[in-house]
């Protein structure tokens, strides 16, 4: 029996059981069914990533014909990745649902959803028959759109859930008419068909595939434009769900993107400047919103969008370096691109339990009323503190390293080629810097406003630390990051099969060995800075012996009766910043004006809105209702006028065929002029 | 020696800022105080004990720690003429400023931890000036890049040569944005006064309210040591690679004095500016970046 057989039956029977079991136990089912099938599928795709890649053929029957299951070190590189951000996804998700047990049900089902998420993605990774691909990739977006509308009770929820999936399927559409157009030309479902074809026709038809195929992965990657799912789904999605959509969900665009640019020939220089262009943007935007953003989650949702960009960049880079075959560049950029994709599942699903486990503290997202809560959940705190400072990209963290392989390419490509290049590269270098200063400003708002300080609102329930085993995931994402940020040489052995499969015969050799060496001095020169850390610390204390230190009330500039409401606000922090680009944001703002001498109390409110999603969005869609409503006349909601409109359908039916004949007549008639 | 330039920039930071104090006395026509004391205004500081307020968490006191830590990283990297820093690397430029950034991370979380109405004010402008300032000088280190074909400091500024007269002047644009990133970084005039008395004109002050006692002497000293720093960036810049040692360390010297008396005359006949314009002129820097960025082009023949 064939391994993938063997994970479908696992996954089927698991499914079973869950569906079945209590409430209390379908975590822990779930738990194990995730397990065995990370543990399969992580071997082989460990093993691929080394070099050795598995090929299997399932016989699809008459519709699919062979279905070829290839795990290559491509898709072993994110199986990797995906499997660990799903295992911990469970096990925080598995304490997280106990808030709801009792409650709403729907929590076998929540878990039958998390269960088939991670089987088809682990399918959308390696099955290489076109049809095959979209059905899998169906069955991965409708099992995350029941996973977002678990609390489907909460209009709000629903709404974005159905948004999610009306934009999913808009992916779809699109991955449906680039695979089909290719097999009806080809006759074949296979993958391989797709090179076959692209190296068959002219450069402009293999490009405007390789443009529709990217336009539908870049809808599940969330590349601005087409990123408004992410804000909406996010937020409302339990934590370890946004984690794992956040993490590794929408990694699939990458995906494949880097799959197609394996498999559609095309100009290598101008589809690289095209994505370096498009990632740009995608970062730049996505960063920018992030900070006006007041709901936490729907911030890390625009921070996705943001890392995205910075993935983007990567595989631009790497793209312009086989376009210009200069290994150092192609190496440069496609190891960063998959280092970060690593990494941004790292942080980002730890994050996202981050957000969960304050959500679930205090009932709240919104960061204005948070504050001081290092005090109640430190450790919670710390988790949180590591990895918004990995997704600033700030050392001895592993964001740093692969925002530095590719700041490699960027200075190393600078003298190397035209005019164009070199100034493309600087403005992409201008746009990761930005994009790290902003993150920066970000995340010390993200951090400094939610932990610290004081209490900005008071809770009439107590605030306590998350126990142990919600907090147990987060810890093994900390340790990875930290292994990752303080011995990143260790991990460009792991990325070059993986990067092999896109330099070809570009020998990648002399980039690795001085990938390697740099790498080294990063981890040196990290280690180093914890040690001065430390003997700073160690002087502080010994120097501080003899000396008292008194507690005293902060110093209030002579204002004797300071309180918390008198705090820097998230609003306030961001403010200079939002007026200077105010021009690109849409603020909308509910204002009261006072009235009279002695005003009753006045509210005001500020929203941020995307302006990207009114134009690429909001616009069409109003067009889309003023010409629909045009035909909303035949909804009467009278029951005899639909049977009457069944009637004549039927009626024209067979006119139609009975007017066969006639048909033909014309069709002859008219081939004959 | 690798650490030549570690132990130059220390021995500067001692007499860095008390010159600029002494070159503003001498100016305002005052009497001024000796070039050593704002060293040993730190050093009494290191003896005091502290104040902490109850609103703060251990943040507060590991951040003063970090930051110090993070200057002394990133003048670790720093060369002195084709002698290497104590670390050198490809792109360690980029590691210089990204270290930094953890400092600023850590004194920004650092200020925000009193819960003062104040401090926060401070952390904002702090975030967004250095976010503002620092593509200036990628886009320096990228025209070097272009120029040189190297892409780490020593390989840089061993190879960079003042031959023609448009060489001078990306010399000159280079060290006046140079000059420019070290008076946002230190929060100096014209961006930031230092002397102000008022909290709500303050940036980098007002940021350091609640610290006192050695972790104030940290942050003081980490100031120094940071000017020192840009100082030494500049000199490289100036240093001709090759020569002994007993002319590069007399320029070397030279050259971090003239930056110190240049700093004290620009604050002493400058006012700090609005807080509304700091923003425009920080951004500034950037176009001239840029302007060194095209004239490296023209110089590389990359624009005909």
């Amino acid at each position: 029996m064939s391994l993938c057989i063997l994970l479908i039956s696992i996954t089927a029977i698991f499914v079973l059981f869950v569906s079945f079991s209590k409430e209390a136990w379908s975590g822990t089912i779930a738990l194990i069914a995730v397990l065995i099938n990370a543990g399969f599928s992580s071997y082989i795709a460990f093993n691929a990533v080394l070099g050795q890649s598995y090929q299997d053929i399932i016989n699809g029957g008459y519709i699919f014909g062979d279905i070829p299951i290839r795990v290559d070190a491509l898709s072993g590189w994110f199986i990797l990745m995906m499997n660990f951000t799903v295992l911990t996804g469970i096990l925080y998700g598995r304490r997280y649902m106990k808030h709801y047990e009792n409650k709403s049900g729907g929590i076998p089902m929540h878990f039958v959803g998390y269960i088939i998420n991670h089987v088809s993605m682990i399918g959308v990774f390696c099955v290489q028959n076109s049809l095959a691909f979209l059905y899998v990739w169906e069955l991965m977006a409708l099992s995350s759109f029941i996973l977002v509308i678990f609390e489907y009770k909460n209009p709000k929820t629903l709404k974005a859930g159905i948004n999610y999936l009306i934009q999913a399927h808009i992916c779809i559409l699109f991955l449906t008419v680039g695979l089909i157009w290719v097999s009806s030309h080809t006759n074949s479902y296979d993958f391989n068909a797709i090179s076959q074809y692209s190296a068959s026709v002219s450069p402009a038809i293999s490009s405007l595939l390789f443009l529709i195929l990217f336009i539908g992965f870049a809808i599940k990657a969330g590349f601005v434009p087409f990123h408004t799912w992410l804000p909406y789904a996010h937020p409302v999605a339990p934590s370890h769900v946004s984690g794992v959509m956040s993490g590794v969900m929408i990694k699939l665009g990458i995906f494949g993107i880097l799959r197609m640019l394996l498999l559609v020939n095309q100009n290598y220089l101008s589809i690289g400047y095209f994505i370096l262009i498009f990632s740009l943007i995608s970062g730049i935007y996505g960063v920018m919103l992030a900070i006006v953003q007041h709901d936490l989650k729907k911030l890390l949702a625009y921070h996705s969008i943001e890392n995205i960009g910075i993935i983007g960049m990567g595989i631009g880079l790497g793209t312009i370096g086989m376009g210009i075959q200069n290994p150092y560049l192609a190496f440069a950029g496609f190891a960063g691109a998959l280092l970060h994709t690593l990494n941004h599942s790292l942080f980002k699903s730890l994050l996202f339990y981050g957000a969960g486990t304050i959500y679930q503290a205090i009932h709240t997202l919104n960061i204005d009323s948070m504050g001081g809560l290092i005090k109640k959940m430190p450790q919670t705190a710390i988790l949180f503190l590591v990895a918004a400072m990995a997704i600033s990209g700030l050392p001895p963290f592993n964001g740093f390293v692969s925002e530095f392989l590719i700041y490699q390419g960027f200075f190393v490509g600078i003298h190397l080629g035209s005019i164009t290049l070199t100034t493309i590269l600087i403005l992409s270098i201008i746009a990761l810097v930005l994009i790290g200063g902003m993150a920066l400003l970000c995340f010390t708002k993200a951090f400094g406003i939610i932990f610290l300080g004081q209490e900005r609102s008071q809770f009439d329930h107590e605030v306590r630390e998350a126990e142990t085993s919600k907090l147990l995931p987060g810890y093994l994402v900390v340790l990875f990051i930290l292994i990752i940020g303080l011995f990143p040489q260790l991990f460009i052995q792991f990325l070059i099969n993986p990067v092999r499969l896109f330099t070809g015969s570009l020998d990648v050799g002399l980039p690795v060995l001085m990938m390697t060496d740099n790498l080294q001095s990063i981890s040196l020169v990290a280690w180093t800075f914890i040690f001065v850390i430390a003997v700073i610390a160690v002087i502080k204390q010994f120097a501080g012996r003899n000396h008292k230190k008194i507690t005293s009330p902060t110093w209030g500039c002579g204002y004797e009766v300071p309180n918390s409401r008198m705090q820097y606000t998230a609003g306030s922090y961001v403010r200079t910043y939002r007026k200077l680009i105010g021009p690109l944001l849409q603020m909308n703002k509910k204002e009261e004006d006072i009235e009279g001498v002695f005003s009753s109390p006045i509210n005001s409110e500020t929203h941020p809105y995307d302006k990207i999603e009114v134009i690429f969005i909001d616009l069409p869609l109003k067009f889309l209702n003023n010409i629909l409503a045009r035909v909303r006349i035949i909804q009467t909601g009278n029951v005899r006028h639909y049977i009457l409109y069944g009637v004549l359908f039927i009626f024209i039916i067979v006119i139609f065929s009975l007017l066969n004949d006639v048909w033909v007549y014309l069709d002859n008639l008219l081939k004959q002029i | 020696m690798r650490g030549l330039s570690f132990i130059l920039i220390v021995i500067t930071s001692f007499f860095f800022t008390g010159i600029i104090f002494r070159t503003k006395s001498i100016l305002s026509g005052r009497k001024g105080r000796g070039i050593f004391q704002p060293m040993k205004d730190i050093w009494r500081l290191f003896q005091k004990g502290s104040v902490y307020s109850p609103t703060s968490s251990f943040i507060f006191k590991i951040a003063p720690n970090i930051y110090f830590a993070s200057v002394v990283i990133a003048i670790m990297l720093i060369p002195f003429g084709d002698q290497k820093g104590v670390f050198s690397f490809n792109c360690d430029f980029v590691f210089f400023a990204y270290i930094l950034a953890v400092g600023k991370f850590f004194n920004i979380i650092g200020a925000l931890d009193t819960g003062s109405s104040f401090e926060g004010m401070g952390a904002s402008r702090e975030a967004l000036y250095s976010l503002l300032a620092e593509p200036a000088f990628f886009i320096l280190m990228g025209s070097f890049a272009l120029l040189t074909g190297y892409t780490s400091f020593s390989d840089i500024f061993s190879s960079i040569h003042f031959g023609s007269y448009i060489s001078y002047a990306i010399g000159g644009l280079a060290s006046f944005v140079l000059v420019i990133i070290a008076m946002i970084e230190n929060s100096r005039m014209p961006v930031d006064d230092p002397e102000t008395h008022l909290e709500l004109t303050m940036v980098h002050e007002v940021m350091i309210l609640d610290n006192s006692g050695f972790d104030l002497g940290l942050i003081f000293y980490a100031s120094h040591l940071k000017f020192a720093m840009y100082g030494a960036i500049i000199v490289n810049l100036l240093l001709t690679p090759g020569k002994e040692w007993y002319y590069s360390i007399p320029i070397f010297i030279a050259v971090q004095v003239l930056f110190a008396i240049v700093v004290g005359t620009i604050e002493s006949f400058m006012a700090r500016f609005r807080m509304s314009h700091n923003p425009q002129f920080i951004f500034a820097l950037t176009s001239i970046s840029l302007l060194i960025f095209i004239t490296v082009l023209l110089m590389t023949g990359k624009i005909l």
